[in-house]
């Protein structure tokens, strides 16, 4: 209860602060990023080229950062703690893998259905040759599982730990249908071996910067709307709910309105990232959907420091920054390090780094 | 449909001279838009039975609230208060019995929400106020307006719902706290906050579960004149054990004990029965 408190009580202080200095801060973030794709585009021999792993590297943790804005809508905002995210984000990789593979598989069956002698496509690859449809598919995957799944968890008045164990069962239910060939999604290999997306060769160059950018604007988009949400009576509501429903309740408000909105929002914003990250990393397989990648992104979430926009971010790049770091120089330790992590900011770093920020702002 | 026997300090509203005379007065009226209160009560409960596991919390409670009526409830503790507020607000269901809000609502078969939307509101025991809002913003959140998530996502403000909140604010006297978060109120302002989230709710019928706990004598004397100020424009049922503030707010008492009314009556009928004494005595 005191913990939400002090953390939006800092928020306060903070934006009386010094708003310009991170205003500035941001648009500078945001201008290198925008300069990246650009910077990629110069020949290879240019002292500023950028190399196609830097900007995929970079493109991955940007995916992961609109990921996390989306689990700190849902956790930070309104209180449900969420370890399956990583479900939403893998339905829509999956859903724009769909068309990249029936691209890559022109006339024919995409090849992992050739492998199973399969002689014609499920009825639900049917149009996802279709760009619009797959990036109606992106939408409407995770966005209707997480209405239907949030429908009834809210209707049962499922809360907190009970909440967070179902989503966790229910990534790890999507796991195990993925694994299975029979699903008709590649086993557990996935989708990979992508050739075009919209009959532009997906390493090209020019190709890697277009995603890029979108993924950038897809952030911005993400940012703004989480911005506009947080500012409106909406947002109120949601922080009212997460620490006293049952006041909210006698002042009239249905919760479970607000939760479903919310959570299906969030679980949209996961698919999108999902739908860039794969044309970008250029795989997809069930192993995003495993409990490990969700429970992460909650780290990411409580390391930056929830219940804020920026915290998730910051989170969220400075642990896949690490990771992409450690899993260079230590292999074998990564998890290690990604566990003391955990426990460091969950004893000493309660806000999370943007608390620790915040405090220093003010002394 | 009214229970026939009232035991002899049982007010039955129909042959209750205030209640008939407010209806006579067109008082009911003042329970405004929708709700039915042609024959001045605004709240039925008849032979209320609730029991938690074999233990009867409520039984056979009959009880009524008269249209702009202050009404009283005390009972030791155990006697089924707020057992009977959560009954009245939707949040346990009685295994068998009728509650009505007004003539037409049936209390049993609404949501909790509904109940609150339809104009019931509630104070817990325990002051409940959104701690990291600040007071303005946990009035707004209060206010009576369209409760849809669609009508949160676009709502602004009117000039009309400002003034409310500002009028409101300076009810309850935190009107220089207005932009501190609620959660670093003191426990009585806190009480202050959340009677001032009940009026700008605007409820026709207010729960008040031991408003003055904690309060000091001053802010015990302010909500006495707050309450007297609130009742004819709405109805009130509060439980107290602080009878130096029953008495000075009351019309009527209700006592219960064991879960049923044991007596109802003015203050000075209810502490010289018999009965009451001998439950409140222990003898």
């Amino acid at each position: 209860m005191t913990m939400p408190l002090n953390q939006t009580l800092l928020a306060r202080a903070s934006a009386k602060l010094g708003p310009q200095a991170s205003i500035s801060i941001g648009l500078l973030v945001l201008l290198v990023l925008l300069a990246m794709p650009v910077l990629h585009l110069l020949p290879a021999d240019n002292a500023l080229h950028i190399s196609a792993y830097s900007l995929t590297l970079v493109g991955k943790i940007l995916c992961y950062c609109i990921v996390a804005l989306a689990l700190d809508l849902v956790w930070g905002y309104a209180g449900l703690l969420s370890l399956g995210h990583g479900l939403f984000f893998a339905l829509g990789g999956y859903a724009m893998g769909m068309y990249l593979m029936r691209e890559a598989a022109g006339d024919g069956l995409p090849a992992f259905m050739s492998f199973l002698a399969w002689t014609e496509l499920p009825w639900y690859w049917t149009g996802t040759d279709n760009f619009l449809w797959a990036l109606c598919l992106v939408v409407l995957a995770p966005g209707l599982l997480a209405l239907v799944f949030g429908y009834f968890a809210f209707n049962s008045r499922i809360k907190g730990v009970y909440f967070s164990i179902m989503t966790q069962a229910l990534t790890f239910a999507g796991m195990l249908l993925f694994f299975r060939n029979e699903t008709g999604f590649g086993g557990n290999n996935g989708f990979t071996n992508f050739k075009t997306i919209l009959g532009f060769d997906i390493t090209a160059t020019h190709t890697r910067a277009v995603l890029f950018l979108a993924t950038v604007l897809l952030l911005v988009a993400s940012l703004y709307l989480g911005w506009r949400l947080a500012r409106s009576k909406f947002g109120r509501v949601l922080t009212a709910l997460r620490d006293a429903e049952n006041r909210l309740m006698f002042c009239g408000y249905d919760p479970r309105g607000y939760k479903l909105f919310i959570w299906v929002l969030s679980a949209v914003l996961c698919g999108l990232a999902g739908a860039l990250y794969v044309p970008q990393v250029g795989i997809i397989n069930p192993s995003e959907m495993s409990p490990t990648n969700s429970i992460e992104a909650a780290v990411w979430v409580a390391l930056g420091g929830r219940g804020t926009l920026i915290g998730p971010l910051l989170g969220a790049g400075l642990v896949n920054g690490m990771k992409s770091w450690f899993t260079v120089a230590f292999p074998e330790y990564w998890l290690f390090a990604l566990g003391f992590l955990f426990i460091v900011v969950t004893l000493f770093l309660p806000k999370g780094v943007i608390g620790l920020l915040r405090k220093k702002g003010e002394q | 449909m009214r229970a026939t026997p009232t035991p002899d300090l049982m007010l039955e509203p129909a042959f209750d001279a205030a209640g008939s005379g407010r209806d006579a007065i067109g008082a009911s009226s003042l329970a405004n838009k929708g709700l039915n209160t042609r024959h001045g009560t605004i709240l039925t409960l008849e032979e209320i039975n609730v029991s938690f596991d074999g233990f009867k919390a409520l039984s056979n409670l009959t009880l009524y609230i008269g249209v702009g009526e202050l009404r009283c409830i005390i009972g030791p503790n155990g006697a089924g208060k707020t057992t009977m507020m959560d009954v009245i607000t939707g949040k346990t269901r009685p295994d068998n019995g009728v509650a009505y809000f007004g003539e037409t609502l049936d209390l049993t078969q609404m949501s909790e929400v509904a109940i609150a939307q339809s104009g019931i509101g509630r104070k817990f025991q325990k002051p409940t106020v959104f701690e990291a809002l600040s007071v303005f913003e946990n009035l707004e959140l209060a206010q009576k307006t369209n409760k849809s998530v669609w009508a949160s996502l676009r709502a602004k403000l009117s000039g009309e719902q400002q003034d409310r909140i500002d009028e409101v604010l300076q009810t309850i006297k935190l009107d220089n706290s207005r932009q501190r978060p609620a959660g670093l109120l003191s426990h009585g302002q806190k009480q202050f906050l959340e009677i001032g989230m009940l009026l700008v709710q605007d409820p026709q019928l207010l729960l008040l579960d031991e408003p003055v706990a904690g309060m000091t004598d001053a802010e015990t004397e302010f909500t006495a004149e707050l309450f007297k100020s609130l009742a004819r424009k709405h109805s009130l049922m509060v439980v107290e054990h602080d009878m130096g503030f029953v008495g000075s707010i009351a019309d009527h008492v209700t006592v219960l004990h064991q879960g049923s009314v044991l007596a109802e009556g003015s203050l000075e009928q209810v502490q010289n029965d018999e009965r009451v004494i001998e439950v409140y005595l222990g003898r």
